[in-house]
């Protein structure tokens, strides 16, 4: 029988083995797109006017900047948006795990607190009329 | 020697299906729509039913002039279509298409958790080409693709989850391994929500608020053109395959099909992208576009609802089974 600690040095050497073969993609990827855009630098004219470089309104000239101000209408989903997903993201490790011999029944109920806590609060916001779109 | 061999071979593979996959959603959409619409579509490049018709397109867009507005912010706007098309051929790496460790660019162990957040990623282009461009139609665009992300990333990771748990691990391998016909029914809700989120995080239509030509130009990628502008349509259909492929792993039992699982693997899971991806395309014929704020209401107040309700199923089910 192998020691513990060889056990978890093979599975650290796992983890590694597969991450790297997803970082040699990325780097494949990288220069997938250098590739392509330094060979798109050599077959495309580059003939810049002023007009050309105008900011596009429609053909006519630009009004103000482009960084205009903007009222966000939707922030309220956005504070919604981040306590669910930081809620959910929980979901996981837990999804493994809740159906294992001795959990069962138990992790069943914490399961029901959990999507009670999520419900009351989509429910919340609901009753608030923050779900409506001003 | 061998194992450097092998991984060269897979990862070929994968680059290989991101490049092809795509183009072939793509041209299956120029003549679905144009037959659905009583029309014929590309027909004259390439001689045969106008195939060569996107091979075509990316030899235009190669040539032409590469225009960065004097006002962008030029590093981001250059930068942002690699953003965007990227995450997607990392997502491929951990999509198994047949039975077995052979028959996967790499297993991921926590593959669900992996490719979501991977694909999380990609709408960062679009927000980087949205502020980049310092274009008021970008600026709208990139407001727009904010709003839809709130809207579908949660039942999005919501419907996975509950897969996770009908399998009891995150792996992509794994899930399959523990599939049962019995599965489809047991998860369809499910399903139709990781798939409804996925049309929106593509941004395809009923959900293209954030590049509504009619409304906004092209929201996020106006100012593009050349390239960059190919490299941002190639993420949205790099998208679609990856979403197909996804759905079809995670919902539908991916290689696992009514014979032959062993040798014809990679042929069921074939299909099933396939199938999907036409009816991405067939949704696009026949939807017109939502509101955002459409979309927020039915985030909010459907698909949220009903990936909760189908994560309770999912746990009554699997608890009464053991």
């Amino acid at each position: 029988m192998r020691q513990p600690t060889v056990v978890a040095a093979d599975q650290a050497a796992d983890y590694f083995d597969t991450y790297s073969v997803v970082g040699l993609l990325a780097v494949v990827g990288v220069l997938f797109v250098a590739v392509a855009f330094g060979a798109g630098r050599l077959l495309r004219p580059v003939v810049p006017t002023p007009e050309k470089l105008l900011t596009y309104e429609c053909g006519v000239d630009p009004v103000g900047e482009g960084w205009a101000h903007t009222q966000v209408r939707y922030y309220v989903y956005a504070f919604l948006y981040v306590i669910f997903a930081v809620d959910s993201i929980f979901l996981f490790p837990w999804a493994t795990v809740f159906a294992a011999p001795g959990y069962g029944a138990t992790t069943l109920a914490e399961m029901f607190v959990f999507l009670g806590f999520l419900a009351v609060g989509l429910l919340y916001a609901y009753k608030k009329g923050v779900l409506t779109w001003t | 020697m061998n194992d450097a061999l092998d991984v060269a071979l897979r990862l070929l593979l994968v680059f290989l299906a991101f490049l092809v996959l795509p183009l072939v959603v793509g041209q299956t959409e120029h003549k679905v729509m144009a037959h659905m619409q009583g029309r014929l579509g590309p027909m004259y490049a390439g001689g045969f039913h106008g195939w060569a018709q996107l091979v075509a397109d990316g030899v235009k867009f190669a040539q032409k002039e590469d225009i960065v507005p004097k006002d962008a912010d030029r590093r981001v706007f250059q930068l942002a279509p690699a953003v965007a098309l990227l995450p997607y051929l990392l997502v491929l790496v951990a999509v198994p298409v047949g039975p077995g460790d052979g028959a996967v660019g790499a297993v991921v162990d926590a593959g669900v958790f992996f490719v979501l957040a991977v694909m999380g990623v990609g709408v960062l282009g679009s927000l980087m080409a949205g502020w980049a461009s310092a274009n008021k139609f970008s600026l709208l665009g990139g407001l727009r693709t904010t709003a839809q992300l709130l809207a579908y990333e949660l039942p999005m990771l919501l419907a996975a989850a509950s897969v996770a748990m009908a399998a009891g691990t995150v792996s992509l391998t794994g899930i399959l391994d523990g599939f049962a016909w019995w599965w489809v029914p047991w998860q369809i809700t499910g399903a139709l929500v990781f798939f409804v989120a996925g049309l929106a995080e593509l941004q395809r239509p009923p959900f293209d608020m954030p590049v509504a030509d009619s409304e906004i130009i092209f929201g996020a990628y106006t100012e593009y053109t050349g390239l960059r502008f190919a490299l941002f349509l190639l993420a949205e259909y790099a998208g679609i395959v990856v979403l197909c492929a996804l759905t079809s792993v995670l919902f539908l039992g991916g290689w696992h099909g009514p014979w032959g699982d062993a040798g014809l693997g990679w042929f069921w899971t074939l299909l099933k992208t396939a199938v999907l991806a036409f009816v991405v395309i067939w949704l696009r014929v026949s939807y017109p576009r939502l509101r955002e704020d459409q979309l927020q209401k039915l985030a909010w107040t459907v698909l949220v609802p009903l990936a909760l309700a189908q994560i309770a199923l999912t746990g009554i089910v699997k608890v009464a089974i053991n």
